[in-house]
């Protein structure tokens, strides 16, 4: 699914420059599950971005499929995004001022799915995640587990082939987390995903069949065969 | 999905949006209410115009003023005395052309009216009507002219005389043609108008404010020169400024004058095919009509001057000045506050980016807000702005126009109500004043340049947000809570 070589970011902040990712070689084969771990402001969100086609490297490939993201256009990178990456963050990213159902038909807008199928894919996602009778609320009248469900659906309603998900249960309690933990853990294993998990959390990195850590920039892979 | 989208952003966000079309509103509705007073300024001023002209007149026509000629010849009263000497009590009756003997001729009127462009040409004779009334002691009054001097006071004693004066305007006007002339500018409040049939009868309509003063009512009788002219109906001066005290048949008053006046007009008035053919008219006029001095009312209105002119001025300078100000403030406010508005929704655009919508499907949704904000900022400031004519009509300030020239006061002869019309008096270099309350009329212009605005206020404010939109990185969704 993806291949990275030699991937480097660099931000520049002022004349300081800022190495966010420094050669990162990495492969994930289809269907396969990455965990990433490492201190903050190692390089996670960075790499995660490298991944979901939301920025170019500075130098160095990010082949999806094949397809070289480093050297697509901005509009070719955002037709990547619509049809192959769901997204799930840390804070849930839910427009505040759409319903539940309408939050996860903005995933299905930009592939053109007409509104009526729009609003029953939205509500048939919303059911997979246990929320079938929430489709009409607000992200402010749902809990943080809740919202992150909805926002789980909407990663997923327009069955991407990669799910990426950057600290989904940082902001969660414990009981939560483990909820939202089986429910992805579910999800991928059903619907033969890519899934790339950024979390804190050792006791999911220990379990994990891949680990990556990522410390300043760079990056270090480790199998456990079970 | 944009208007569901736009439709639930203005209804859960409605503060924000609110505080956008409140800025909107505030310029929109300043607008509105300058555009109106300046109107009402405009309508002011034409209604000074008409108080001076009538209605339907474009032009006037009089003699070219001559320095030697006019006004020189000696006014003599002529009051016979008794042979036997018996104390007597005689009248004069003097009816003399207003202007002095500046008159025009009748067929200068055709001569006009033959002008491209003229739709109509009347002439008028304007006319002061002086009556003396004396008591004369015996033997102090022999058959001599007695000379109380030209224009005296009301009372004028000499030569043992005790003489009182009475002064009035006439006015000849041509009753087949009164939408345009003198009359034009007057509504007959009680009677009736003289018919297009009354070129000789003995019929006077008289002005309001000389009637009132004179106790005058349809029916009764107004004697000029030994004759009584039935009065028919009474004339209300649109500003309450009239032409005339009295008004005859034009016929008439060129018979009954003393200097000979027959087939003579001391003033031409001229109704122009359309407004835009004025200018043209009146070069026309000049050209082909000797000795005449055309007027219209552009020229008039220069001479417009008291707090009337410097109102409209102020409204048409200032006002036109401090509402594009105000305007652009709002413009720029709403820009900003729209774009701020964008900055603290970085994270919601980022995601819609991240989930792949595109930049100008992003930047339309921020355009569409932004627009629909300018639409509830027009509406309310359609809103302030009619409140804000309404409180000035309402309050109606009032507004004084002087017209005529630079000199004060009016010739020694304006001793009667009225004092004659105003159009007569300028050439005579006197002043009048009329008061106007200022009213300020919404037209429907204004409001459609108010939804105008308000769509282009709402534009402006989108593009300032969509520039904003446009430029955010859909990595920006993944930025920690702020
Ligand atoms: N847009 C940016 N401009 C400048 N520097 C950036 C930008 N984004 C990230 N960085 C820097 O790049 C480095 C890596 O950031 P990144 O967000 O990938 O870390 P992280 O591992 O996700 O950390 P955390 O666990 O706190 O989320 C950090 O030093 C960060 O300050
Ligand atoms: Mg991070």
């Amino acid at each position: 699914m993806y291949q990275l070589t030699t991937v480097t970011k660099r931000y520049q902040r002022g004349k300081q420059t800022i190495n966010a990712l420094e050669g990162v070689d990495l492969t994930i084969a289809t269907g396969d599950q990455l965990v990433v771990q490492g201190p903050t402001g190692g390089g996670k969100s960075t790499l995660l971005q490298m991944l979901g086609a939301l920025d170019r490297p500075t130098a160095g490939s990010v082949s999806i499929d094949g397809t070289d993201l480093a050297r697509l256009s901005e509009a070719k990178l955002t037709k990547v995004r619509a049809a192959t990456i769901g997204f799930v963050f840390q804070s849930f990213n839910l427009i505040p001022t759409l319903s539940a159902q309408e939050n996860v038909e903005t995933a299905l807008v930009p592939l053109g799915v007409k509104p009526a199928a729009r609003r029953k894919r939205a509500a048939e996602a919303l059911q997979l995640v246990g929320l079938g009778d929430r489709l009409r609320h607000l992200p402010s009248e749902l809990s943080g587990g809740q919202q992150q469900r909805v926002a789980i659906a909407r990663a997923l309603v327009k069955e991407p082939k990669v799910l990426l998900a950057d600290e989904p249960t940082g902001n969660l309690d414990e009981d939560t987390r483990d909820e939202i933990m089986g429910l992805l853990a579910g999800l991928w294993k059903d619907r033969g995903l890519t899934f790339v998990l950024v979390t804190h959390d050792s006791s999911i990195a220990r379990r994990a069949p891949r680990l990556a850590v990522i410390n300043n920039g760079r990056l270090k892979v480790t199998e456990r065969t079970p | 999905m944009f208007f569901t989208y736009l439709r639930r952003e203005l209804r859960r966000r409605r503060k924000a949006a609110l505080v956008v079309a409140l800025g909107l509103a505030l310029g929109i509705g300043l607008v509105i209410t300058v555009s109106s007073v300046s109107t009402g300024m405009r309508d002011a001023q034409d209604e000074v115009l008409h108080s001076l002209y009538g209605v339907g007149t474009d032009l006037t026509v009089a003699k070219e003023a001559k320095a030697e000629e006019g006004g020189s010849a000696p006014q003599r009263f002529k009051i016979e005395g008794r042979e036997d000497g018996e104390k007597a009590s005689e009248t004069d009756d003097r009816l003399m052309p207003l202007g002095g003997f500046d008159n025009l001729d009748d067929s200068v009127v055709d001569k006009v009216a033959a002008q491209d462009g003229v739709a109509t040409a009347v002439g008028a004779l304007a006319l002061n009507d002086i009556k003396f009334t004396g008591d004369f002691k015996p033997g102090e009054m022999k058959k001599e002219e007695g000379k109380p001097g030209s224009g005296g006071g009301p009372r004028v004693g000499g030569g043992g005389a005790d003489i009182e004066t009475e002064t009035f305007t006439v006015m000849g006007v041509d009753v087949s043609a009164l939408s345009v002339g003198p009359l034009s500018s007057s509504k007959i409040s009680k009677g009736a108008n003289f018919a297009a049939t009354d070129t000789e009868a003995l019929k006077a309509v008289v002005d309001s404010a000389y009637a009132k003063d004179k106790d005058l009512a349809v029916g009764d009788k107004v004697t000029i020169k030994g004759k009584k002219f039935e009065v028919a109906g009474i004339a209300t001066a649109d500003t309450g400024a009239s032409t005339s005290n009295v008004y005859i048949p034009l016929a008439q008053a060129q018979k009954l004058a003393d200097a000979d006046m027959k087939g003579k007009v001391s003033k031409v008035y001229v109704k122009a095919d359309s407004s835009d053919a004025i200018p043209a008219v009146k070069k026309a006029i000049s050209e082909n009509v000797d000795g005449a001095t055309v007027t219209s009312a552009a020229d008039l209105a220069e001479q417009v001057s008291g707090n009337l002119s410097t109102a409209s001025n102020l409204a048409t300078n200032i006002g036109k000045w401090l509402s594009i100000a105000v305007l652009v403030a709002a413009f720029l406010l709403a820009g900003l506050l729209t774009m701020s508005a964008v900055s603290r929704r970085v994270r919601e655009f980022g995601t819609l980016k991240a989930v792949g919508w595109r930049s100008g499907r992003v930047v339309r949704q921020v355009m569409g807000e932004a627009f629909a904000n300018g639409v509830l900022g027009g509406a309310l400031g359609i809103g302030l702005g009619l409140a804000g004519a309404w409180i000035v009509s309402t309050v109606a300030p009032t507004l004084t126009a002087t017209t005529g020239g630079e000199q004060p006061g009016g010739p020694g002869q304006g001793g009667g109500p009225g004092g004659g019309g105003i159009a007569q008096q300028l050439g005579e270099g006197a002043q009048q004043s009329v008061d106007i309350a200022l009213k300020a009329p919404v037209t429907l212009s204004v409001i459609v340049l108010a939804v105008v605005l308000a769509a282009a206020g709402g534009i402006i404010a989108g593009c300032f947000g969509g520039w904003r939109a446009a430029r955010l990185r859909p990595a920006d969704a993944l930025r920690r809570v702020e």
